[in-house]
């Protein structure tokens, strides 16, 4: 089984197309960086517009944090397409160059088969999720420096304390790697139905983007089913940043708003990682190989 | 002589489709087992059930006396297969693919042995280029090296002549009789090049339609004494009409427009010949044919493609 993992991990990393997905993150990073360290300060007017007559604010806005979770909350929406990049390409990539063929003729189990190349999938997705962290968050904290951490919520404001953010940044990351794990499960089990990876890639956007728009819908006979689409769950990165207040309203530093429904978006989202790879798995031992 | 392969009431149906029906074969060691087939015959449906690659829908295969759907592993590990094109990484060399495809096979190879591989196989000058440089020939014969890597006792090879040129053709052929009879490997070898199978093979099996047409000794079953004649005449009508009325009617295998066949010994060609003339049939030409090719063309459907065709 190691040496399968291995042996996938090689073939990831000899790919080209495996750095389109790192170079378009340091790009649109990059971007981003190269904007707001240009004209940063009228962002962040824009940014505050509403609220700078009802509150004063000391102290530097945008700072490494602030620029995190901007980008954060640009790029997590993208980055599930540079995940299905790789992870929807897995079995279909290697059926479409015949290669398939070739590998499963070799004395290895189709199940350990199957797992090794979701394992390398899942490496692909961590590794390209710490290159994000290590552009959004570390590069950010040395351009820009580090400060509180100032979040404009649809009702309220929260106002983190600078020592109280890196941990939550850590922890966002880990849950954002959860999420990013369940499209590529769900890339990789598209990937078995399909002798090219265009086919799968575009189905596993047409599903985040249906199921986004089902989420994002407020009607009411779709709420039944909010919490079961794993779409509802992919944000839950957002509640580290949400912190309880005591009852002199004074932040508590540490805390977290509402722990519960974080370990229930990772839950769900934990579920469908199984269900998606069970069916892969079940589906890839009986399947005939054509290609 | 010990059975390698044993295949008993294999069936494969895809939906409405039976493409291997009830086929039963037996491959001993060190034969170079000829798989003879039209296109859609099933051969290549049966060669991936043999590497596993397809799951029957009935029948059993044994190799080494092992079930196949049992002792998947066990098995796989004495077989070497390459399924139509030999597709391997292009973005890798061909030294990486070799060791990556050796140690799937559970063998960990040395870089000399890899070197050595590729030496067999001719490649050893390209060993650090990528295959997306190589030529379909080339690719073909890194595809037996790979297959061969691990040094398995039985060699599948389907249509490994598929889009080669002469010299490609014949470089497959060389390797085939050297695996064949200096590393007395047992192999087997689809193909719809009749040529190509009569040049190797010691035992041969034609399918049609997904079953057994026949199967034995290549050297019994094309018997060189046996021979079709194609004969062309100024009025081929008529040339049946006599021939059919004649004892030469029973001989009488499949007309065209322009050509009558008849299977005869090549020893009664002159008597053939001379009555031709005493019937008063204007002859053009009477010319003996490739044998094997004919013999797949009798004993298949072929037949029925060639009056198609004609008429």
């Amino acid at each position: 089984m190691w040496t399968l993992i291995q042996i996938e991990l090689f073939k990831i990393f000899r790919r080209p197309r495996t750095y389109i997905a790192f170079a378009a993150i340091f790009s649109l990073i990059a971007i981003i960086q190269f904007g707001l360290k240009l004209d940063g300060d009228s962002y962040v007017d824009f940014m505050m517009r509403d609220i700078t007559s009802s509150l004063t604010i000391e102290g530097k806005i945008l700072n490494g944090y602030q620029v995190c979770y901007i980008t954060l909350q640009i790029l997590l929406v993208h980055v599930p397409l540079l995940i299905a990049l790789v992870a929807a390409d897995m079995i279909s990539g290697e059926a479409n160059m015949g290669t398939l063929r070739f590998m499963l003729t070799r004395p290895i189990s189709r199940t350990n088969f199957i797992l090794a190349k979701f394992i390398a999938s899942v490496v692909y997705t961590l590794m390209l999720l710490i290159w994000l962290a290590i552009m959004a968050l570390f590069v950010n904290m040395l351009l820009f420096g580090t400060d509180d951490l100032f979040l404009l919520k649809s009702q309220y404001v929260v106002l983190l304390k600078r020592d109280d953010i890196f941990w939550r940044y850590l922890w966002a990351f880990g849950f954002a790697a959860l999420a990013m794990t369940t499209v590529a499960s769900l890339g990789f089990l598209f990937s078995l139905f399909a002798e090219n990876s265009i086919g799968p890639i575009v189905a596993t956007m047409s599903v985040i983007i249906f199921f986004t728009i089902l989420s994002t819908l407020n009607i009411p006979v779709f709420n039944t089913i909010k919490p079961f689409l794993f779409t509802t769950h992919m944000i839950g990165w957002k509640e580290f940043f949400d912190i309880k207040v005591n009852d002199a309203n004074e932040a508590i530093v540490g805390s977290i708003q509402n722990p519960g429904r974080i370990w229930q978006s990772a839950l769900v989202l934990f579920v469908h990682i199984i269900g998606f790879l069970a069916a892969s798995v079940l589906i890839f031992k009986k399947k005939d190989i054509l290609s | 002589m010990q059975e390698i392969i044993n295949v008993k009431g294999l069936t494969k149906s895809f939906q409405h489709l039976t493409a291997v029906n009830n086929l039963s074969f037996t491959v001993f060691e060190g034969d170079v087992y000829g798989f003879l087939g039209q296109n859609g015959a099933g051969k290549s449906t049966t060669i991936r059930m043999l590497s596993s690659l397809v799951a029957p829908t009935k029948g059993e295969i044994e190799i080494f006396g092992l079930n196949l759907q049992t002792h998947r592993s066990e098995i796989l590990k004495q077989v070497g297969a390459v399924i139509e094109k030999p597709d391997v990484y292009k973005y890798l060399t061909a030294f990486e693919n070799l060791k990556l495809f050796a140690r799937l096979s559970g063998v960990n190879v040395s870089a000399k042995l890899i070197m050595a591989q590729l030496d067999q196989v001719g490649l050893v000058h390209r060993a650090h280029d990528k295959v997306k440089t190589f030529s379909q020939g080339m690719k073909q014969r890194l595809g037996i090296g790979i297959a061969l890597v691990h040094n398995p006792k039985l060699i599948i090879l389907d249509e490994p002549t598929n889009g080669l040129d002469p010299q490609g053709i014949a470089d497959i052929r060389n390797l085939i009789l050297h695996l064949s009879r200096e590393m007395h490997k047992t192999l087997i070898v689809s193909s719809h090049l009749l040529n190509e199978i009569e040049q190797v093979a010691t035992r041969v099996l034609i399918i049609d339609k997904g079953a057994k047409v026949i199967e034995g000794d290549a050297t019994t079953l094309f018997d060189p004494a046996q021979t079709i004649v194609e004969l062309q005449t100024f009025n081929n009508s008529y040339a049946l009409e006599q021939l059919r009325l004649s004892k030469w009617g029973v001989h009488l295998k499949t007309g065209r427009d322009h050509s009558i066949l008849i299977n005869i010994h090549r020893n009664q060609i002159t008597e053939f010949h001379r009555e031709l003339v005493n019937m008063d049939i204007p002859v053009l030409s009477l010319q003996p044919r490739h044998s094997l090719e004919d013999y797949f063309l009798q004993v298949t459907s072929g037949n029925q493609h060639v009056d198609t065709y004609s008429n």
